[in-house]
């Protein structure tokens, strides 16, 4: 919301500086975003009169002496064509800065600093301004948009800075105005706020016209859909003139970044930004019956707006229409069908209310936005849309452009609000509440510079609410409007002291959670948070099967883009995204872990909650080969103090040697392997990668609690065993018959594996370290008994040698 | 006999005048002490000395044997020290090579911070409590007093995945289904993944948020500054000051903004916190009367404060980094510097 200051200057009565002003701004709620000096760029130019001027032979140009009052006499060698004996015009001394502009003298190319220079062999101590070499145009000063010099003035006092003679020393703040205070979308709302703080009188707009009596049935408001136009007002105006606009309301739309297009025009868009109420004006001649009807749209119906564009629209949109057609897109945009001409001499003024949601889906769905849409969302009170009328017919008479007649419809559904709100609040539930004691004189002041009605009864406020502050619902509301303006640096913190003592701290979960992230950054793996949405690409990627499950994602509607745009099934593609992602920066090497959720769907579309399961995502690359990523998932183990075991398995994306699923109590919690070359190849890995996907939720139905085992009074032994067998046995099948064959057996560990000339054809050697655990009694005298028994089960049921 | 003693001490004297190792010592000595060595062989001789003389040339000889051993005592203890000089000099490193660590391994800033931030609040005395990302309308807008038509509904750009489904745009739609479930006193602390569509410098459509949620007796908005107070000093340092300004949030009223004085500068204005002084951390405010009722609360028994943070910018301030982007990215040159 910008609002020049010296428009706010109409209301207010302000004595204080910009900065101040912005302080105080910020201090009731209304963030200054940007403080704009009208002027910031020029600097250091002062009024001249042109004393002498001779002609440089064989030029255009002319050196000039320039009477710069207090400043002294300058030579300046100009070149503009209307440079003459007597006038005055800005002269930028040496040392001033001003915008510098293009051969075309119009387009402004950047700022320069004005130096001394020699002109033809003539020196020049200055230069002679245009109004676009100072920022200005034909609408913010007359004569500016000249491309010659800029006239000033005769009574400007030389040497005078230009800048307040010019409007270049105003500002204009850009306020941030929070959803709750829509009222505030205007100057004159702003304006409000700054009276209340500042505790100022408040001038209002000059809202009296005076009316012609004319016939009452020339036009006829009907068929109005109440629901999303609670009330509208039309108001007829007849011998319209249309010209250019004075200049003090071209140079407040200037100031606010609107182009001025005609006096009627621009009086509607005057209104908009000084109440903020958009306003429209439709040429009579074009309405068919003289009947307005608001409806909502038909299906296929098209309108083409004032911008050219034609939409085709449907039940969901409100139109404004004539006799027969649509003729504006309720609260976005005019129809072109009638817009207003030059030639244009009756004119139906629209003021009303729509409401908000109808406004946006609206907007939203033909994707046009206005500056009328956008307040029209934010949402108008019709205690401003009476009044702006008004202002508008005022502006009317006041700019002698048309004669108000006496021709005024205003409809009002049963959804419409004018009622003023009456309302009590306590002082001490207000002051429960902050817990401070505002006094009661106090808040009567606040509430009254804010234009509530106020009461006070005892402890009891009666409040007339401000027919424009639709927020004000309950005494906290009001509880706000007073710390506010009584000051937030009143409330001193205090540590609940009434509050019960509450018991807090992490859920087992989070401590589970945590347990399992501590325990993998300790051994040397990063800990990575990416996006839980990805694309249909990335299963793609990782060759998912159409008829893959992973497939059956959750698509988001409105996605930010296609790349962003279904919640992820698996953790396995955004994870090898990441790993190409650091090949690509140069990160050769690495291991990483992400503990997060997939979203899975019973069904699809989604009728109600999806499934949110944790997942452990790892991933290896580089350095790293099948067995280190087997050994973190094995950590993983560990840390839920449980067992996995591991079989061969294939999955589209892994190398079917290189990969197996992971198993816990005999149900499946994840895989682990080696990215399969044609996806490798397809990524350009330059790197071997590894990934590991477990079910959270599953692995912790598996998890066991820790509990500490009595240490033996005997000593542990240990045996090493080289064992011969088929090639095709695996480890894991010797391990298990280990341990079946001895009750003493508590740790099993291969340390070689040999296949070679030193070993029959399809036969390998593996060597594993054996540790036996006695309980009661010692068992070194029985070890060799067990080894004996070890070797013939493996003999019986593997076909195994001692090598 | 007194004659050959000195031939013997000079014999000694000569053979060890240029021994380098301890082991052409030892047979030196051996040559000399051992079983069958000169000296041995000499006392071997006492019995052909006659008897008389025995006690004299007894003496003689002890006093040589003594001599002997502690010449080479000597100079053992001098070769062993040489030798050992020279092994530390052959074994010398360079102890400025870099040490062999255990490979890094490091937690997520957004969970460091995260963490930090449940214990702060932990100590207080809150629960924490987390819902589901994807929510129905309900819990994310229309319980916290923004049905439909709501202009603040355009504040958050919501994800939606039906009309009614929808990626969370707050954490808040959590802190009703506690209210639902708990009665006061109620103190939860809600964090998570929101989504918005949002995807600039600094926004990210993914983030992390977590809030806050106090429901008892006589709660004041005092109550909420003293806490926050308390959270700044213990996040941020002893002598961080905390301000409030009036904002605005459908389920808070009054509402406010919560600035921290810089930290960077100690608030006298510098590029952190953009020449203000003060540097926005969180939303905050009272409990609105309607989502209370909502909830099944008595709102004129009860009130309640509420508060909200973006874990990533807390993360960002803390660490001084300088792009959102890179808490998303997985960069191990990134991720390794929080190694600590």
């Amino acid at each position: 919301m910008k609002a020049p200051l010296s428009w706010l200057k109409d209301y207010v009565d302000i004595d204080i500086s910009a900065e101040e002003l912005q302080a105080k701004l910020f201090s009731c709620g209304f963030e200054v975003e940007e403080l704009i000096e009208v002027g910031k760029d020029v600097s250091g130019v002062v009024v001249g009169e042109v004393i002498e001027c001779e002609p440089i032979e064989g030029t255009h140009l002319h050196v000039c002496q320039v009477d710069c009052g207090d400043k002294g006499t300058f030579q300046i060698c100009c070149g503009a064509d209307n440079v003459k004996v007597g006038i005055k015009a800005p002269c930028a001394l040496v040392g001033a800065t001003v915008y510098a502009t293009g051969k075309d003298h119009v387009t402004i190319e950047g700022v320069m600093t004005i130096k001394k220079g020699k002109l033809r062999g003539v020196e020049s101590f200055g230069m002679l301004c245009s109004g676009v070499e100072l920022g200005l145009n034909e609408d913010l000063y007359e004569g500016a948009g000249y491309c010659g010099l800029l006239l000033l003035p005769k009574e400007s006092k030389n040497g005078c800075d230009v800048k307040p003679i010019l409007g270049l020393d105003d500002y204009i703040f850009d306020i941030g105005v929070t959803a709750n205070r829509p009222d505030c979308q205007s100057i004159f709302g702003i304006a409000r706020e700054v009276a209340a703080v500042l505790d100022k009188k408040l001038k209002e707009p000059d809202y009296s016209y005076k009316t012609t009596q004319v016939k009452s049935d020339i036009i006829e408001i009907s068929d109005i859909a109440p629901d999303i136009c609670p009330r509208y007002i039309g108001h007829y105006v007849k011998d319209v003139k249309c010209a250019p606009s004075p200049r003090w309301l071209r140079k407040r739309l200037a100031l606010c970044g609107l182009r001025s297009i005609s006096n009627v025009v621009d009086i509607t868009n005057f209104v908009l930004l000084e109440l903020g109420q958009p306003m429209h004006a439709f040429d009579m001649r074009t309405l068919s019956d003289g009947k307005i009807v608001i409806r909502r749209a038909l299906n296929n119906e098209k309108i083409v707006t004032l911008d050219g564009n034609e939409f085709e629209l449907n039940g969901e949109n409100l139109v404004i229409c004539d006799g027969e057609k649509p003729c504006a897109l309720a609260g976005i945009m005019g129809g072109l069908n009638s817009e207003i001409k030059d030639d244009t001499t009756e004119v139906l003024f629209e003021a009303a209310k729509f409401a908000r949601d109808s406004v946006r889906k609206t907007a939203r769905a033909l994707g046009q936005h206005s500056d009328s849409s956008a307040l029209f969302e934010k949402g108008v009170n019709e205690y401003t849309t009476e009044r702006a009328m008004a202002r508008a017919l005022h502006l009317i008479d006041e700019l002698k452009c048309g004669t108000v007649t006496s021709v005024h419809i205003d409809v009002k559904t049963e959804y419409s609000h004018t009622a003023e709100k009456q309302m009590t609040a306590s002082i001490s539930k207000i002051n429960a509440l902050l817990g401070i004691d505002v006094p009661s004189k106090d808040i009567v002041k606040i509430l009254k510079n804010l234009a509530f009605g106020v009461k006070l009864d005892g402890d009891s406020l009666n409040l007339t609410v401000p027919g424009w502050r639709e927020d004000i619902d309950g005494y906290p509301d009001i509880a706000e409007e007073i710390i506010r303006f009584y000051g937030y640096e009143n409330i001193n913190g205090t540590f609940l002291p009434s509050a019960s003592i509450t018991n807090g701290g992490f859920t087992d979960e989070q401590k589970a959670e945590n347990k399992l992230i501590d325990c993998l950054a300790s051994k040397g793996l990063y800990e990575i948070s990416s996006y839980s949405f990805y694309s249909k690409k990335d299963l793609d990627m990782l060759h998912f099967p159409e008829d893959a499950t992973e497939r059956r994602a959750i698509r988001i509607l409105n996605p930010i883009s296609e790349d962003l745009s279904i919640m992820r099934t698996t953790l396995a593609p955004s994870m090898v995204n990441v790993i190409v992602r650091n090949l690509r920066r140069g990160n050769m090497s690495g291991k990483l872990f992400e503990l997060s959720k997939v979203y899975l769907a019973d069904k699809l579309p989604l009728t109600t909650f999806p499934d949110e399961q944790k997942r452990l995502s790892i991933g290896l690359w580089g350095k790293y080969d099948f067995f280190d990523i087997k050994g973190i998932t094995e950590v993983v183990a560990d840390c839920l103090n449980t067992k996995f075991e591991y079989e061969p398995c294939e999955k589209p994306f892994l190398h079917p040697g290189i990969s197996a699923k992971i198993l816990c109590d005999g149900t499946e919690v994840g895989y682990l392997g080696m990215i399969a070359p044609t996806v490798a190849e397809e990524l350009a890995l330059e790197r071997a990668v590894y990934v590991a996907e477990l079910d959270y939720e599953e692995l912790k139905k598996h998890a066991n609690a820790f509990k500490f085992t009595p240490l033996s009074k005997f000593p542990t032994v240990s045996r090493d065993l080289a064992l011969t067998c088929d090639i095709n046995i695996t480890c894991a099948q010797i391990e298990k018959e280990i341990y079946a064959a001895c009750k003493f057996v508590t740790e099993v560990k291969l340390f070689d594996v040999y296949i070679g000339e030193q070993v029959e054809s399809g036969k390998k050697s593996m060597a594993f370290k054996i540790t036996f655990t006695p309980n009661d009694e010692p068992i070194e005298n029985k070890i060799d008994g067990f080894v004996k028994k070890i070797l013939n089960n493996l003999k019986f049921k593997l076909d195994i040698t001692l090598r | 006999m007194q004659d050959k003693i000195n031939e013997i001490e000079q014999s000694i004297d000569k053979a060890v005048q240029d021994v380098k190792s301890s082991k052409t010592l030892q047979e030196i000595k051996m040559k000399f002490l051992g079983k069958t060595g000169t000296i041995s062989a000499l006392m071997k001789n006492m019995r052909d000395v006659p008897a008389d003389e025995r006690p004299k040339m007894g003496k003689l000889l002890n006093a040589l044997r003594e001599w002997c051993e502690n010449k080479f005592d000597e100079l053992e203890n001098r070769i062993k020290n040489l030798e050992l000089k020279k092994k530390y000099a052959d074994e010398k490193i360079d102890v400025t090579l870099p040490g062999k660590k255990p490979e890094d391994g490091a937690i997520h800033p957004n969970t460091l911070v995260k963490r930090e931030l449940i214990s702060i609040f932990a100590g207080m005395g809150f629960e924490v409590f987390e819902g589901p990302e994807i929510e129905n309308d309900y819990y994310n807008f229309t319980a916290l007093n923004t049905p439909s038509d709501h202009p603040a509904r355009d504040m958050q750009d919501t994800f939606y995945i039906t009309e009614d489904l929808l990626l969370r745009t707050q954490t808040s739609a959590g802190q009703v289904r506690v209210m639902e479930n708990k009665k006061p006193p109620i103190k939860i602390l809600s964090p998570g993944k929101v989504y918005r569509s949002d995807d600039d410098a600094t926004h990210s459509p993914m983030f992390t948020q977590m809030e806050g949620l106090v429901v008892d007796k006589g709660i004041t908005l005092c109550d909420l500054k003293g806490m926050l107070d308390e959270f700044a000093k213990k996040i941020f340092g002893e002598n961080i000051k905390t301000r409030l300004r009036p904002s605005y949030f459908p389920f808070t009223e009054p509402s406010v903004e919560v600035d921290v004085s810089c930290f960077e500068c100690g608030g006298k204005g510098c590029r952190l916190c953009k020449g203000t002084g003060w540097i926005e951390v969180l939303g905050a405010g009272i409990v609105n009367r309607r989502v209370l009722e909502g909830c099944g609360i008595d709102p004129d028994i009860y009130s309640g404060f509420a508060f909200g943070m973006g874990v990533e910018r807390i993360a960002m301030l803390k660490y001084g980094i300088n792009n959102m982007k890179l808490l998303f990215e997985g960069d191990v040159r990134f991720l390794k510097q929080f190694k600590a």
